[in-house]
């Protein structure tokens, strides 16, 4: 069968080619593997852990649907960006975080992280760590009660983060009897006290692997933070300069989901690959001086969000080699 | 390890429809419509008028201005009309419609040369100014004003990239013509006065490379051929001296400026046959081609066959068409029609169907900087994108839009399907 060509054909200005990558698809995607680290908590952690990531799931979709009915704007849920927030403001919240508390995270979320800016894409701040900074604010101890796994029990106990900061500031709040000592293996699995997401380093590592291979995230903000972090610690983090433990602040708290999930966020993080570079390495550095030095035991939230306002300045500063410069 | 340049990216090339296939040469078609404008720079002026006899060769428009080029006819037959009629770049251009007569006579002019060795660099010139000889590449930039740098050249590159995905033209003219082309470029070389010649051609075609370089190393000629990495927009100008030489042309400078002159590949074979056969540009390769046409092909066909000619010669479309693009899919020009002639610059004719276009939602930036990363000028596409949308067009020129090549890239990329290169193009017309 041979067809006519129509008298009048499609004109469209060039290229008439695309990639087949949507934003949809990367969203989806990172949600997707992301998932694995998530569900090794449940089973560390108990059921609770997936109630709390469905409902921060749940939440966020439900208002990011109700923000478009009543703005009469198109629904953008289909760019999967809702689900995606939802699911990471779940993985910086504790396990045995109460629901209510979690659907206000995530409404503080999607409608001061994200719509209020004009939706995805023109928020400065990443929206999930609005939600939690939000709830940790707001409610302190929900937001540090932390559940530890003993065999097969799940009791109360500072975090290995806690317990690295009580030390290295001498206050030595935590009796000892409270402190578990895990070891490096526990702690690369995910068997340790600590958010849903961030406590298995195994399955956090594969999937920023597969993301890297795939191009969705560069390796420049990453390496920029984790490296910063490992740097600074062993330099100030011991009794003497240069004697700091490395791998246990490495594995612990939220650095590896916040360097590799959180602080490459393409909307609130710099746009050429010096930039994310130098991105990572203001996180980086916040973060050891916040946990070193600072009120909290924990830095990855603030020190990604203090970075985002610095985004605009990085960009503006660092941009592409023009072709054709002078080198 | 294959030469390249930053940015840019390997586009699935679709080669495989046509790259096996001899180049055929299709029939005169009854009637040819030739415009009097296919190249860069002064349209000519009919030489013609109705009713007038012409042959194959004869020159029917010509122009005193610098920058032009002369226009011969592709069949012998009589001359229709004078009319202004579709064109594929300009939309609408003054042409010639000839009725051919089918016998293909040639014009006096256009007969075979005893001796080339006695031609001065002014005769040769001359030649290539006769024949109406302009970049076949796609830009059409008349070939004798090339070759006439304003300053000291020291290197000539011959463009052999083809980094368009589905085009194959010029891969087949190395393949079975490679004597000629190589003859070509040495008289290229000759009135250059260059000792430095390099052949570029993407490192997937493999046999071109070969067939090149023993044709070379038989002949002893002091040619080179370097492999590019097979990556779009590889046969871009300035991409391609970057590759070859690492020297940088500056935005808005000519080759020249940094010693080089590049030519196209089929250009140096059209110089050949100027030179050695007195012929004039008044055929030229075509790759027609396509995944729905049902016989896609590499075709030697006149100028001012129409593409409906030549879709019928490839035995038409197995499923809905949706586009018709002139060159190649990333910087080829969409068609509303197929009545229009093949001119000097058509590398290709690019059936699309409906299943293979789709309509692209545009969705907001998300500034996952794939734009900037692929950008083979160092540009920051989204920027300005973003400018355009909020016809913040002051913004803009400080993003130097000008830079654009207008490969694309950025549009293909971008996960959120947004019309970044219509942007740019938008903000250069507004800032004119």
């Amino acid at each position: 069968m041979t067809t006519k060509i129509p008298d009048i054909l499609k004109v469209t200005s060039s290229p008439h080619l695309r990639t087949k990558e949507t934003t949809a698809k990367i969203m989806w995607t990172v949600s997707l593997c992301l998932l694995p680290s998530g569900l090794v908590s449940v089973r560390v952690f108990g059921l609770h852990a997936l109630w709390v990531m469905l409902a921060a799931i749940v939440s966020a979709v439900l208002t990011e649907w109700a923000c478009c009915f009543i703005a009469k704007k198109e629904q953008t849920l289909s760019d999967g960006s809702a689900v995606l927030t939802g699911l990471l403001l779940a993985y910086n919240l504790p396990p045995g975080a109460p629901l209510w508390m979690v659907c206000i995270g995530s409404f503080v979320a999607i409608v001061f992280g994200k719509i209020v800016f004009g939706g995805l894409g023109f928020n400065i701040f990443n929206p999930a760590l609005i939600g939690r900074v939000f709830l940790m604010a707001s409610f302190p101890v929900l937001m540090t009660k932390w559940q530890v796994p003993i065999g097969i029990d799940v009791v109360s106990a500072p975090t290995p983060l806690a317990v690295f900061k009580d030390q290295f500031a001498g206050t030595n709040v935590f009796p000892s009897a409270d402190i578990i000592n895990y070891s490096k293996l526990d702690l690369f699995l995910g068997i340790r006290g600590g958010c849903i997401g961030e406590a298995c380093i195994l399955a956090l590592l594969i999937a920023a692997a597969f993301l890297i291979y795939k191009k969705y995230i560069s390796w420049h903000t990453p390496v920029g933070f984790v490296g910063t972090v490992a740097l600074l610690t062993w330099a100030f983090g011991g009794k003497t300069l240069f004697s700091g433990e490395i791998i246990v602040p490495v594995l612990s708290g939220g650095l590896i989901l916040g360097a590799f999930f959180m602080a490459t966020d393409y909307v609130t993080g710099p746009i050429t690959r010096k930039g994310k570079l130098i991105f990572g390495i203001g996180c980086g550095l916040i973060t050891t001086v916040i946990r070193l030095w600072g009120g909290y035991p924990e830095g990855v939230s603030y020190s990604i969000l203090l970075m985002n306002t610095a985004t605009p300045l990085i960009d503006r500063f660092v941009k592409p080699r023009r072709f054709g410069d002078k080198r | 390890m294959s030469l390249s340049f930053s940015g840019g990216k390997h586009i699935s090339g679709n080669k495989h429809l046509t790259q096996d296939l001899a180049i055929m040469s299709m029939v005169a078609p009854a009637e040819v419509i030739i415009p009097m404008s296919q190249h860069t720079g002064a349209v000519c002026k009919e030489l013609v008028k109705k009713g007038d006899k012409v042959k194959v060769g004869t020159k029917i428009g010509a122009s005193d201005k610098l920058i032009s080029s002369n226009v011969h006819s592709s069949v012998s037959g009589e001359v229709k009309e004078v009319v202004d009629y579709n064109h594929p770049v300009l939309g609408i251009s003054k042409a010639v419609i000839i009725i051919s007569d089918g016998k293909d006579e040639l014009d006096a002019s256009v007969k075979p040369r005893r001796s080339i060795a006695p031609l001065s660099n002014d005769e040769l010139l001359k030649i290539i100014k006769e024949a109406g000889i302009v970049g076949l590449g796609g830009a059409a930039f008349p070939t004798h004003v090339k070759l006439t740098p304003p300053k000291e050249i020291d290197t000539l590159l011959i463009n052999a990239a083809e980094c368009e995905p589905y085009l194959t033209c010029d891969y087949r003219i190395m393949i079975e013509n490679p004597n000629e082309v190589l003859k070509g470029i040495l008289l290229l070389q000759k009135i250059l006065q260059v000792k430095n010649v390099v052949i570029g051609i993407e490192d997937d075609k493999l046999e071109a490379i070969s067939v090149l370089r023993n044709k070379i190393i038989a002949k002893s000629y002091s040619i080179k051929v370097e492999p590019l990495k097979t990556k779009y927009p590889q046969g871009a100008e300035k991409q391609l001296i970057k590759a070859i030489l690492d020297r940088e042309v500056p935005p808005g400078k000519l080759p020249f400026e940094e010693g080089v002159v590049v030519s196209n590949v089929g250009t140096a074979f059209a110089v050949y046959e100027a030179v050695y056969l007195g012929k004039p540009v008044y055929e030229r390769v075509v790759t027609v081609t396509g995944k729905s046409l049902k016989s896609p092909a590499n075709l030697r066909v006149r100028i001012g066959t129409k593409f409906s000619d030549l879709i019928e010669f490839c035995q038409g479309t197995s499923s809905p068409v949706s586009k018709v693009i002139m060159g190649g899919p990333m910087m080829g020009l969409a068609q509303f029609s197929t009545d229009i002639p093949v001119i000097k610059g058509t590398s290709g004719v690019l059936v699309l169907s409906v299943q293979e276009v789709s309509d692209y939602k545009e969705g907001p930036c998300i500034r996952c900087g794939r734009c900037v990363d692929i950008c083979p000028v160092g540009m920051l596409p989204f920027a300005l994108s973003m400018c355009a949308e909020a016809k913040m067009f002051d913004k803009a020129a400080e993003y130097n839009p000008r830079d654009c090549i207008e490969c694309g890239l950025c549009t293909y990329i971008c996960p959120s399907r947004r019309r970044i290169l219509e942007s740019i193009r938008l903000i250069k017309t507004v800032m004119k």
